[in-house]
């Protein structure tokens, strides 16, 4: 399964050095690589999206190195504190090395 | 009558048989399962000390919000949060989440910088059976702090 459209939620607006809380959640069936296809009985192979990234005006924030614990559309929370207007930029890669970016504007006043 | 007893006799060495096959599967089964032993609370901890560089942690500092009983194993959702000012000069740099009874103890780690500003994460997570789940936090200073809770799970996500 391809990752598809991720969703996320940033503010649109914050004060400068204010701690904004970002969500994040995409689509993806995280096959763990350790469930079997009840017709052949064979393991299905792993493909999970295992890296996560945020960045802010090019600087990391925040990253995830996931693994196969983590439940299928993997959702994240978490805070940045912003001091100037600016994009965050979020990707994601799976075990293929598919990646799905997108990004957000805040404005900081 | 007599007929009926043999028939019957047959029966019940087919179902030795049977019962003696069905062992046989399921060692066999046992066997195929061996790449999938369960994750032990040592298994658990000694991925824990790799991934937090082998340096003794401190309880305290971590908190992790879980559920007490989880109804659905697939998705159990977490909060992880440190005590900690998120300041350049001291922050938490690393927090990791690690299942002692899932086949692979490994769940995630996160990489925070001191722009996080506020050390509090939440995601889902899959846990296999009812098991402890460990958080350890490796602080810019590189001490580690961890905290761990019991999850009673009603259903395992981790599949066949």
């Amino acid at each position: 399964m391809a990752i598809t459209k991720p969703r996320m939620k940033v503010p649109e607006t914050a004060k400068k050095g204010e701690v904004i809380q970002i969500k994040t959640l995409i689509f993806h069936d995280m096959e763990t690589g350790i469930r079997k296809d009840k017709k052949t009985g064979k393991l299905i192979p792993r493909m999970i999206i295992n890296k996560f990234v945020c960045s802010f005006n090019g600087k990391e924030v925040f990253s995830a190195n996931m693994h196969r614990a983590i439940a299928a559309n993997p959702y994240f929370a978490f805070h940045a504190r912003v001091t100037e207007s600016g994009t965050f930029d979020f990707t994601w890669t799976d075990d293929k090395g598919e990646t799905v970016k997108a990004s957000r504007q805040i404005a900081v006043t | 009558m007599t007929e009926n007893t043999n028939k019957s006799a047959l029966l019940g060495r087919r179902d030795v048989l049977r019962a003696a096959a069905a062992g046989a599967l399921a060692i066999a089964g046992s066997g195929l399962f061996s790449r999938h032993v369960l994750a032990t609370p040592e298994t658990a901890a000694r991925a824990l000390s790799k991934l937090t560089g082998g340096g003794t942690a401190q309880e305290g500092k971590v908190f992790l919000k879980l559920p007490e009983i989880a109804d659905d194993g697939n998705t159990v959702p977490v909060t992880i949060s440190i005590d900690s000012p998120m300041t350049e000069a001291n922050y938490v740099k690393a927090v990791h989440v690690v299942a002692e009874g899932n086949p692979r103890p490994g769940v995630v780690t996160f990489n925070l910088s001191p722009s996080v500003g506020k050390a509090v994460i939440s995601t889902r997570m899959r846990l296999h059976k009812t098991q402890n789940v460990v958080a350890a936090a490796v602080m810019s200073d590189g001490s580690v702090y961890f905290t761990k809770k019991m999850v009673k799970v009603t259903i395992g996500g981790c599949g066949g």
